[in-house]
């Protein structure tokens, strides 16, 4: 399979990252290239193979619904571009 | 006094708890090398202060008896784990000044035994390279060269500072991380130890997440006695980290001297690829000839899926860090590029703080992850995974201790040969990507030098949970091959 650079723009968009008409253009050839080179997989055959979930197959760990942290406002914050108030400051999003 | 610097882990540990020196004097020792090889920029951030208030803590520690594992021993720190305090960046420049307010759990386990942070390490942004060439500190040089050539090499990446500060000396030993080679392949190129321990085996709080099915902490050091010592500190179950196992830490140390006799060795004829130098199939015959000669059995073993585990990687991987690094959005944390309308802030932030290869990366895995294409890459290289890790299990069932394989298609290369060619960079870790894919243990140890005088590493992969097992072979090979250090022109 292959990209075409609308396509590209597209994912761009969904991936939140800016890129400009030169830009698309480049990733476009460079993601053609990492998906030509993925391609050999169509080479093999899974069929009834399940997909691999977990790597080393453990239980889910279980523990008590409590709180065991919390209440560090000041350090959540501290590294906030823009912060007032204990909260995140962003552009206004609901007009 | 003998140079400082000059000691193994191992060998600083004894001399600081026979008294022959202090944790103090070790430190400032370490402190002026780091100075004066600022040209290899293996250090993105050196923190002299705070190495010294922790050396004289160590010191005084050990005045009252409270000495830990590794008392008083200098580490370098790969800039992916979170130190509490102390800027962690992940060579990224939208991580800007983030100064985290927690400590990730290896390199707490790590102080935790009386270890003393010189500084953090560089590395390729995000842990997205195999050549150190992507980080927004730039490129490490590797300490070694060529013989008669003065074209300065790449050290290997993604833990490129960490390999490169543990050849130059700049550290007893470093930690790193291995996703799909991280840790191995710039220790082979650096005539250096790397281990990634099984998935699961240390805790991954705390450390940047690349891909979280994949990635891994592990020591690169100067011996495979070190890298036990430090393995045996760093592994450890925690609550933190819903993967990480409750299995048994060993006495790795101890098993250095496992017996050789009657080990099976798996030799993979899948390795034997098309074009590998003669040098390199060279090194890895007289590998086996070593461990044959120390008592192993030796076989000839196949795992069929392995020419597919990189295309897999790359799927699996690249969706994982898609996933992953959505939340660097200008909005917690890190440098934010101001906007009026909050799609497009996310949009310039992300566009001016993640570098090209990042934003590749999180593109194809975007991609692959989006609607209509999930199945046609993300499922079925997932479903490949299974058979990559089935053909290990396989000739584990039949016997199998061990596979003993190269760890990367050439010596160090020139820093530049590969930058215009994404795939081509990729095919650095044809070897060791398998590893990941599966979650096994594997040690990359030096075992030679190259015709042109470069390092060249082997490494041993073994079962689930029994890096134990690894650490005699792996020294059967250190031994025969004789260590190596790079004669130093840098400053």
């Amino acid at each position: 399979m292959s990209v075409d650079s609308s396509t590209v723009k597209h994912v761009a968009s969904l991936a939140r990252i800016a890129v400009t008409p030169e830009e698309a253009e480049r990733l476009t050839a460079e993601l053609n290239g990492i998906l030509a080179f993925v391609d050999e997989l169509d080479e093999v055959d899974v069929t009834d193979v399940p997909p691999m979930t977990a790597v080393v197959a453990t239980a889910m760990k279980m523990r008590e619904d409590r709180v065991t942290d919390g209440d560090r406002v000041d350090e959540v914050l501290s590294n906030a571009p823009e912060s007032e108030d204990g909260y995140f400051l962003v552009p206004k999003v609901v007009e | 006094m003998t140079d400082l610097t000059a000691l193994s882990l191992c060998e600083a540990r004894d001399g600081l708890a026979a008294g022959e020196f202090t944790s103090s004097e070790l430190t400032d020792a370490y402190l002026s090398a780091i100075e004066g090889a600022r040209g290899l920029n293996a250090y993105v951030l050196e923190t002299p202060e705070k190495a010294r208030e922790m050396a004289a803590a160590s010191d005084k520690r050990r005045a009252e008896g409270k000495a830990g594992a590794l008392e008083g021993v200098p580490f370098g720190v790969k800039d992916l784990f979170c130190t509490k305090g102390i800027r962690s960046t992940a060579c990224s420049n939208i991580l800007g000044n983030f100064v985290p307010p927690y400590e990730s759990t290896v390199t707490e386990n790590l102080w935790a035994s009386g270890a003393v942070l010189l500084g953090k390490l560089n590395m390729d942004e995000f842990a997205m390279g195999s050549s150190n060439e992507n980080s927004a500190f730039g490129t490490v040089v590797n300490p070694w060269k060529a013989a008669g050539d003065d074209t300065p090499r790449t050290p290997g990446g993604s833990s490129g500072g960490s390999a490169a500060a543990v050849a130059a000396h700049l550290c007893a030993a470093a930690l790193g991380t291995d996703t799909g080679g991280s840790i191995r392949q710039p220790a082979a190129l650096t005539g250096t130890v790397g281990l990634k321990p099984t998935y699961g085996r240390c805790s991954r709080y705390g450390i940047v997440a690349y891909a979280s099915s994949l990635d891994q902490a592990g020591p690169v050091a100067r011996t495979v006695r070190d890298a036990a010592a430090i393995l045996k500190v760093i592994a450890s179950v925690d609550d933190k980290d819903t993967t990480s196992v409750d299995a048994p830490v060993e006495d790795y140390e101890a098993a250095l001297e496992a017996p050789m006799k009657g080990l099976k060795i798996g030799l993979p004829k899948e390795y034997r690829v098309d074009g590998m130098p003669a040098e390199i199939e060279e090194s890895w015959q007289k590998g086996a000839d070593w461990l044959r000669a120390a008592g192993a059995e030796v076989v000839e073993v196949s795992l069929p899926h392995t020419k597919y585990a990189l295309p897999a990687y790359y799927i699996v991987a690249l969706a994982e860090a898609s996933s992953n690094l959505a939340r660097y959005d200008g909005v917690r944390y890190g440098e934010r590029v101001p906007a009026d309308e909050i799609v497009e802030m996310y949009q310039k932030t992300r566009a001016a703080g993640f570098g090209e290869e990042v934003k590749r990366r999180i593109l194809l895995g975007t991609y692959v992850l989006s609607a209509g294409y999930y199945d046609a890459y993300y499922l079925k290289a997932q479903k490949v995974r299974t058979l990559i890790k089935r053909d290990f299990e396989t000739i584990f069932a039949d016997g199998v201790d061990a596979v003993l394989a190269p760890v990367t298609p050439g010596p160090a290369f020139p820093l530049g040969a590969k930058t215009d060619d994404p795939v081509e960079m990729y095919l650095s870790d044809v070897f060791t990507v398998p590893i990941n894919m599966a979650g096994l243990p594997s040690i990359a140890v030096p075992a030679g030098l190259s015709s042109e005088g470069l390092p060249l590493g082997l490494q041993l992969i073994g079962q689930p949970f029994r890096e134990a097992g690894l650490f005699a072979p792996a020294r059967a090979i250190e031994e025969a091959a004789g260590s190596f250090t790079a004669t130093k022109w840098w400053a």
